[in-house]
């Protein structure tokens, strides 16, 4: 089975910005693939393009074995989407979303009235049928639209944000019914900024920005790949005091990690540089990367004045750990 | 329109419409029976007759278009705005296999249905009261009606692309559909006007559409019939052309 979906050196110029910038994305059939990068990174104008929807500068999409922009509609045939603002119908039901839904895709009114039931099902919202739009909860809308969205049983189904807003409870059902996608063999291509959304449910993760794939690789991989297996999360009172305490007591205990500074080494503050490889001072939390945690924690284990208010967390690196290390911590506006 | 891709559209404007059916087309009646009868009996009894009828029977006419292009408006104005802007139903199809073109024909086409549900429901008030001379001629107001719907329907679409907010559309009526309805012949017959507004007044689709409309219900077969058909036709394809373009520039940049 060839790629559901290729975009090879896309471009999308809107003035002198350049939204997409020589992207190239390659999805594997029967994955689910993460679409990660800071608002304004391109996420939303590279789904657009994918679908066919805007046309791009230069560069190539192939849809489902389509070349696009020309065979757009043919391919949009076989994709579900789920945008990222809610746009049902609030003049129908439940039901007649779904059924008016079908009908775009050219879906038969009796095909469509034997899909419902299964739909709902998936939806949660099976006792929901007859039932306004607008009485439902966040979280039932979203599981409507990822239903309307299976309405043509799409081979590729493309996800924009599709928990944002929504409480833990909803979140995991969305989750759930992704993973049922994923079981029944479809391709499902999702952008979020929940890092942990990503690592749980994406095989293969694309974190772009500025236009451009950054970094590519399954969760686990870009974890290994690219950050230290340890963070010791500080904070508290006396932090910077017991920082320079601390650069001094290990420049003495551990001279040789001086001499092995990681790819971040510009951001690392100037105390606690010498306890483990990397640091970032983010407002007043210090995250200290580490291979070995074992030297901060006992530092900070010591029972003295210096660390008497300092409170700190040690745990495993995680996906926004590498996020944040590829994308910055600064604010995207 | 060679194929049938913007029917979908169609259909779900008008579920919609039927849910809301009966208000819908008493909202449609009401404003022009006032219209008619307000200003047919009023100004009638101080006016007695205008080119030689009763002036209710002039006006019918009148009133007939003005609304026909009113309800075709605030169709593709307003809540074509609500589909695009508010509700991003448009967004929701253009997920689909449906193109832009798709939706904003269905549009078009459904703004003009619906303005044609409104012309017959006046259509039916005329034949009650006997505002007309010749029934069979009163038949062919049904196409002249469904030209004015999509004429108008065409431009709402063009104004409808580039309006900000619901508040935008009161400079097209301030500026096109209130001179429209004063200098085109729906309250007095157009040679009442001096030389230099009616030549303004010819310019104005609304001028041919009650030129067309205004004979038939008072007995006449229309003079320059293709020219009143194709300026409404024109005036309404390009409207649509424009819209289509603007539209597409708005939401697919």
């Amino acid at each position: 089975m060839s790629a559901p979906l290729k975009l090879c050196k896309l471009s999308k110029h809107y003035g002198d910005t350049a939204v997409v910038d020589g992207l190239d994305l390659e999805l594997a059939p029967g994955r689910c693939h993460g679409l990660l990068g800071p608002n304004g990174a391109g996420k939303t104008t590279t789904l657009r393009l994918a679908l066919g929807l805007i046309g791009a500068d230069s560069g190539t999409v192939e849809l489902l074995g389509h070349t696009l922009p020309d065979a757009a509609n043919k391919a949009r045939a076989r994709v579900g989407v789920v945008p990222q603002m809610d746009n049902l119908d609030p003049d129908f039901t439940v039901r007649e979303n779904l059924q008016i839904y079908g009908r775009y895709f050219g879906i038969s009114q009796r095909e469509m009235a034997a899909r419902i039931p299964a739909l709902l099902d998936f939806a949660g919202l099976a006792g929901k049928a007859d039932v306004p739009i607008t009485t439902l909860s966040g979280g039932m809308k979203r599981r409507l639209t990822l239903a309307r969205a299976l309405v043509n049983d799409p081979d590729l189904v493309i996800l924009d944000e599709p928990t944002t807003g929504l409480d833990p409870q909803a979140r995991h059902l969305i989750w759930q019914g992704l993973r049922r996608l994923m079981a029944q063999g479809k391709t499902l291509l999702l952008t979020t900024h929940f890092m942990e959304e990503a690592e749980r449910l994406c095989d293969d993760i694309s974190v772009i920005d500025h236009g451009r794939v950054i970094v590519q690789g399954s969760p686990r991989d870009l974890i290994k790949t690219h950050i230290e297996p340890h963070v010791v999360e500080i904070y508290g009172d006396g932090l910077a005091e017991w920082q320079t305490c601390a650069s001094q007591f290990s420049r003495r205990a551990a001279p040789r990690e001086n001499s092995a500074p990681s790819g971040g080494s510009e951001r690392s503050e100037r105390g606690g540089r010498q306890l483990c490889r990397r640091c970032e001072q983010a407002g007043e939390t210090l995250f200290c990367y580490t291979e070995t945690p074992e030297k901060v924690v006992a530092e900070l284990e010591t029972n003295n004045s210096k660390t008497a208010g300092l409170r700190y967390l040690h745990r495993p690196a995680n996906l926004e750990d590498v996020f944040l290390k590829l994308t910055g911590r600064d604010l995207r506006d | 329109m060679i194929n049938l891709n913007w029917f979908p559209v169609w259909q779900r404007n008008f579920l919609v419409w039927k849910k809301l059916a009966m208000p819908s087309l008493i909202g449609n009646l009401a404003d022009p029976m006032l219209y008619m009868l307000g200003l047919g009996y009023g100004l009638g009894g101080l006016l007695h007759e205008v080119d030689g009828v009763p002036y209710l029977n002039f006006l019918a006419a009148g009133t007939l278009c003005y609304s026909v292009m009113n309800s075709a408006t605030f169709e593709t104005l307003y809540s074509a705005f609500s589909r695009m802007h508010v509700q991003k139903t448009w967004d929701a199809i253009l997920n689909t296999p449906l193109t832009l073109r798709d939706v904003l024909i269905g549009e078009w086409v459904w703004a003009a249905t619906k303005s044609l549900l409104s012309g017959v429901a006046i259509i039916l008030v005329i034949w009650g009261l006997g505002l007309y001379s010749n029934f069979a001629m009163t038949l062919a107001l049904l196409p002249v009606v469904v030209l004015i719907g999509l004429c108008f329907a065409g431009l709402g679409l063009a104004i409808n692309a580039v309006s900000p907010n619901y508040d935008f559309f009161l400079y097209y009526f301030a500026l096109a559909i209130t001179p429209m309805v004063l200098l085109g012949g729906v309250f007095y017959p157009p040679t009442a006007l001096p030389a230099w507004l009616a030549g303004i007044a010819a310019w104005l689709p609304l001028t041919h559409a009650i030129e067309l409309a205004r004979p038939l219900l008072l007995g006449r077969w229309p003079d320059a019939v293709p020219l009143h058909v194709l300026v409404l036709l024109g005036y309404g394809l390009a409207g649509f052309t424009l819209g289509l373009r603007l539209t597409r520039k708005r939401l697919l940049r």
